[in-house]
């Protein structure tokens, strides 16, 4: 419930945390919207001797019209990342995702940035960053890099930001006009997807032009199905033509066996919600 | 330790608190302000919402050092100084939306958020907007009315059959 001891530090600035991070290394942690972190700090499966706060950070909030891209500041929340009228209109298919991401007061706290650093393979906004070709901007002593989605998830929990470096913002780019959808197959109300489909498609009258799929939960990481994404393109967008393309969801994924549905499974339910999130992005749902 | 500075139920408050402090924790233990409670171990359940600078949140979820300057309300700052219950209070009275009571507060904490939010929600956006919150005794129902009957929509209008005790 408790978690251990530790020392905390709120630095005003991105390279005041920076200098933090150099200082303990090793020892310390971020702490962002701590939606994550503080359930694994009571457990007690992690117990850093410092505690790094970017809440106080202004500059890494807020979502900035970068011209062919949206800007997000890693600690812009989930749920001003889901109003934001900006990304409704340039990246659809985040705003889908934001809205079957956990609850109301997990949105509140929750960080767009803190949830993608967190790299959860259940996680709701991997695949969509992925899926829309998203570009990660990370700060550490060296100056800033950044990191494409392609290179950014690594493995499970594991991300391209090495430990002396801070996500600083998600550059989305812009989609206009494409539809989008996020079929999440959940056993229980706010929780993370037993698989999850993230779709979006540009039309050209009753055809699909171009579709990006990511799907979530699939393997140790989010993973785009390349498959369907080339079968879709210049298909009718009719029940017959997307549920063969949705077929090859599953095609090159690795997805976990748990509790919730073992491999198969999951591979079946990559196929069905592929066909329903397409069906519906393309606005045949 | 570290010196926090906030502002709780309107009052101003200055303590020194162990980082690893939860805002749940603060509240009770240092404050006195039992009416928040504590219903899990996982943030699952919503039993702890509280209003951190007019949002709710899951106080077992921030730390107290995370609420330096802000403003919190709880369950104990909702009513009137002169005892007059907030109208979300009156509304789940009325509508007997509670049982045991336990969920009770943060339910309130949540609703006043919802209703703050989209004061005419639906019947669907009431369940999505208190997906959060977990209650082991009512089937939602007459929490769902409460909410409704708050926001001055035709409350009895949920799915379920049954009769209400709906104004
Ligand atoms: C009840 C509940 C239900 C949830 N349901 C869902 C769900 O359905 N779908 C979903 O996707 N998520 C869900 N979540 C998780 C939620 O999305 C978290 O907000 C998110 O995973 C973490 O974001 P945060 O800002 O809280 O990060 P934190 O918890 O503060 O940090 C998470 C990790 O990322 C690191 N980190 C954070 N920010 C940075 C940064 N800028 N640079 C480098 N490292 C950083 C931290 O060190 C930590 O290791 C749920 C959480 C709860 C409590
Ligand atoms: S006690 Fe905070 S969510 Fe259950
Ligand atoms: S009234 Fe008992 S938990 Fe909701």
């Amino acid at each position: 419930m408790i978690p251990a001891a530790f020392e905390y530090v709120a630095p005003a600035s991105v390279e005041e945390a920076l200098a933090a991070l150099a200082e303990h290394g090793d020892d310390a942690k971020i702490i962002a919207g701590g939606q994550s972190l503080l359930p694994v700090l009571r457990m007690r499966l992690n117990a850093p001797e410092w505690v790094i706060d970017l809440g106080r950070i202004a500059s890494l909030r807020g979502i900035r019209d970068g011209g062919d891209h949206l800007a997000i500041g890693a600690m812009t929340t989930h749920h001003d990342v889901g109003q934001d009228p900006l990304v409704h209109e340039h990246a659809l298919l985040v705003s889908k995702a934001i809205t079957h991401l956990a609850d109301a007061q997990v949105r509140h706290r929750g960080t767009f940035g803190g949830a993608l650093a967190h790299a959860d393979p259940a996680g709701d906004l991997g695949a969509p960053a992925l899926a829309l070709g998203s570009t990660f901007v990370v700060q550490g002593p060296g100056g800033t890099r950044e990191v494409p989605a392609e290179e950014f998830f690594v493995d499970l929990f594991e991300t391209a930001i090495s430990e002396d470096e801070i996500l600083t913002e998600v550059r989305v780019p812009k989609h206009d006009g494409w539809g989008a959808a996020y079929e999440k197959f959940v056993r229980i109300a706010h929780q993370w997807p037993i698989v999850a489909v993230a779709a979006t498609v540009r039309m050209d009258g009753d055809a699909i032009a171009e579709a990006r799929v990511g799907l979530t939960n699939m393997g140790s990481t989010p993973v785009r199905a390349r498959a369907t994404e080339a079968a879709l393109s210049g298909v009718p967008a009719t029940e017959e033509g997307v549920a063969a393309a949705a077929a090859l969801a599953a095609e090159g994924t690795n997805p976990p066996s748990d509790l919730n549905g073992d491999a198969d499974y999951r591979r079946h339910l990559a196929t069905v919600l592929t066909r329903r999130a397409v069906l519906t992005a393309a606005g045949r749902g | 330790m570290t010196r926090i500075s906030l502002t709780v139920d309107g009052q101003q408050v200055v303590d020194d608190v162990e980082p690893r402090m939860l805002l749940v924790q603060y509240l009770r233990e240092k404050l006195g302000k039992t009416g928040t409670v504590v219903g899990c171990d996982t943030s699952n359940c919503g039993a702890c919402t509280v209003h951190l600078d007019g949002r709710s949140v899951k106080s077992c979820n921030v730390l107290a050092v995370q609420a330096d300057g802000a403003a919190v309300t709880t369950i104990e700052g909702l009513a009137g100084d002169d005892g007059t219950l907030h109208p979300v209070q009156e509304a789940f009275r009325e509508c007997h939306g509670l049982q045991c009571g336990f969920c009770t507060p943060g339910m309130i904490m949540q609703t006043v958020d919802l209703l703050a939010e989209n004061p005419s929600p639906s019947e669907e956006a009431i369940r999505l907007g208190l997906e959060g919150n977990l209650c082991r005794c009512t089937g939602y129902h007459n929490i769902v009315r409460a909410v409704q009957h708050a926001a001055g929509v035709s409350a009895g209008s949920t799915s379920s059959a049954g009769e209400g005790a709906t104004a």
